[in-house]
């Protein structure tokens, strides 16, 4: 594949992976649309090209990793691990429904490629710590991503774990900020501001790849470029909450609020045709 | 038998001594090394301590990271602490997803004498005990310590195991082997059951000499495992003799009495009278003995509460 049908394929399992997102919150009644649909092209560019996974063996120990730090962003995952293989499709129409694998937020003990049980906030990039550090010291070369939201940037455990990161050298660590500018409540730079976000990181002794997180290329090209340095690095990725269907962009009323029918069927109108 | 051993040290003794035999076995640590004794493990295997600064959350964090691929992660903390600021942490990175992680909880109960309220844990027990997938260890002495550690390296899931500041007297000899989850009766006993967890052991068999003058044959339970607690002896405790006087440095609310009575009551019921702290922060004081006493952690006040329950029965 050329780099160019490379990304013209990532751009097209992004959008897939947005009408799947769409159609689990809509079944369900229930679940994050807002901080799913802002994530698409970086999971589409993980779980699709950047990581080395296996989806006949799930807990191959020399696999990359991911942790959606940002536990809610679950659908976008679920999304992915069923394209990927890991479990059939159908499987994401039972998402939050009674014994289904697929639960609100991440759970490594039922859902088969979940590397790390997540959904309060903060926590997800520690644990990636310690996955980086047990790999540093088992000699193995695979790299953890983490998932951070911008809003998640307001709990205190982040800062102790980016501390940390650097002390450690953790250069298998690589955090991606899904900085989409908005948080349950409202706004993040009215809730709790998270500027200079640049700085903040810098200060903390990390190198900052900042890109347009809808730009495939640029999410292709930064990836590459985290894993190829040898330092911490962190990359803040500018993205659009809801990206994708216009009636929920930038809208914090779209964090965690199911479409009704009619809006799903404009949204699915919106991202297009799909795979059947 | 006879004499006293630090705590403290037969914990870091005991993770040295694992860390020996078992090359798969990280310590973290968060600034309180060498209170906790972590120090000890330190010195002997550098390249598996992980020194993470004053920051709990983040410790717990990256234990459960380490468990994820394969390691026993030990972090240790001041009780109040480890099941205070780090409690959510335990809760959805290392019980929720079932995680190889133990953790130290130091200077436990009112053994941070010197430094007060708040230092001393006396909700610890309850906090781990109320999370699925928590074992509970609470050891009576040095060498039950240095047991519940090793037990605890072999169960394979999250042990919460508490270490007090304190030397203890001793109460078995080196050849004790600790079961998980078996209470050890100390002393056999018809008439009441003193049942008592962690250093509050000794305390309980002091008041177990007393009642003995007093023509009362007491039965004395060391409970060191708080979850899963052994159902069947304290029925029968709660079956064979007037009811149960349970002992613990620790709230009465939650902890080892509320597990005690909580299966007497399901079994039908019977006396169960809670000795403890009552429903009180702790305080600074000079020694630790007088801060036992402020709060009837005494051999007297047990015996008194045994009579008591036995005038009722």
């Amino acid at each position: 594949m050329s780099s160019q049908e490379l990304i013209q394929d990532l751009k097209e399992r992004a959008r897939q992976l947005r009408r799947d997102v769409v159609e689990m919150v809509y079944r369900a009644q229930s679940g994050h649309l807002g901080g799913s649909l802002s994530a698409a092209e970086i999971v589409a560019a993980l779980y699709f090209h950047q990581m080395r996974i296996d989806p006949q063996n799930p807990q191959d120990p020399n696999r990359d990793r991911f942790i959606p730090s940002k536990g809610h962003a679950a659908p976008i995952l679920y999304a992915a691990l069923a394209a990927r293989g890991f479990f059939p499709r159908e499987d994401l129409w039972t998402l939050r429904q009674v014994g289904s694998h697929l639960q609100g937020h991440p759970d490594m003990r039922k859902t088969p490629g979940v590397d790390m049980t997540s959904g309060s906030l903060g926590q997800g990039f520690a644990a990636g710590l310690g996955m980086a550090l047990a790999g540093k010291l088992n000699g193995q070369d695979y790299q953890v991503y983490c998932l951070l939201g911008d809003g998640e940037l307001n709990e205190g455990e982040i800062w102790e774990t980016a501390m940390a990161a650097v002390h450690f050298k953790a250069h298998n660590l690589i955090p991606i900020v899904d900085f989409n500018k908005v948080q349950l409540d409202g706004p993040v730079s009215e809730i709790m501001p998270i500027e200079p976000l640049r700085a903040k990181w810098e200060a903390f002794n990390w190198h900052v790849l900042e890109i347009d997180g809808h730009d495939m290329n640029q999410v292709v090209e930064a990836l590459a470029e985290a894993r190829r340095l040898d330092r911490c690095v962190v990359i803040i990725a500018h993205t659009v909450k809801g990206k994708g269907v216009s009636f929920m962009e930038n809208r914090h009323q779209w964090h965690g609020q199911p479409p009704n029918e009619e809006q799903y069927r404009r949204a699915m109108e919106e991202l297009g045709g799909g795979q059947e | 038998m006879a004499g006293k051993l630090e705590m403290r040290e037969c914990y870091g003794q005991a993770l040295v001594e694992a860390g020996r035999e078992n090359e798969r076995i990280v310590l973290l640590e968060a600034d309180l090394r060498k209170s906790t004794m972590g120090e000890l493990f330190r010195q002997e295997f550098p390249e598996r301590l992980f020194e993470v600064g004053i920051a709990e959350q983040n410790m717990i964090g990256m234990a459960a990271g380490f468990a994820l691929t394969g390691w026993i992660a030990v972090a240790s903390s001041f009780a109040v602490f480890a099941s205070g600021r780090a409690f959510e942490q335990i809760r959805q990175s290392v019980a929720l997803p079932r995680l190889n992680v133990k953790i130290g909880g130091s200077s436990a109960g009112l053994t941070d004498t010197g430094d007060g309220a708040t230092h001393q844990s006396i909700a610890d027990l309850a906090i781990m005990r109320a999370l699925p997938n928590m074992t509970v260890l609470s050891p009576a002495d040095g060498i039950e310590m240095k047991g519940a550690v090793k037990a605890m390296l072999e169960v394979d899931g999250p042990v919460y195991i508490r270490v007090g500041r304190i030397a203890a007297p001793t109460l078995y000899d080196e050849d004790y082997k600790f079961e998980l989850g078996k209470i050890v009766v100390m002393r056999p006993g018809k008439d009441v059951t003193l049942a008592a967890t962690g250093t509050m052991v000794h305390v309980a068999l002091e008041a177990a000499e007393l009642l003995a003058k007093d023509g009362i044959d007491a039965r004395v339970l060391n409970v060191h495992t708080i979850k899963p607690l052994d159902e069947e002896a304290i029925l029968a405790a709660a079956r064979e003799t007037a009811g149960i006087v349970t002992v613990e440095e620790h709230n009465i609310i939650g902890g080892l009495g509320s597990a005690v009575a909580e299966v007497v009551s399901a079994a039908g019921g019977g006396p169960v009278v809670r000795v403890g702290v009552e429903d009180v922060f702790g305080q600074s004081a000079n020694s630790y003995e007088e801060l036992l006493a402020a709060y009837g952690l005494t051999p007297a006040n047990v015996r008194a509460k045994a009579q008591s329950l036995l005038q009722r029965a």
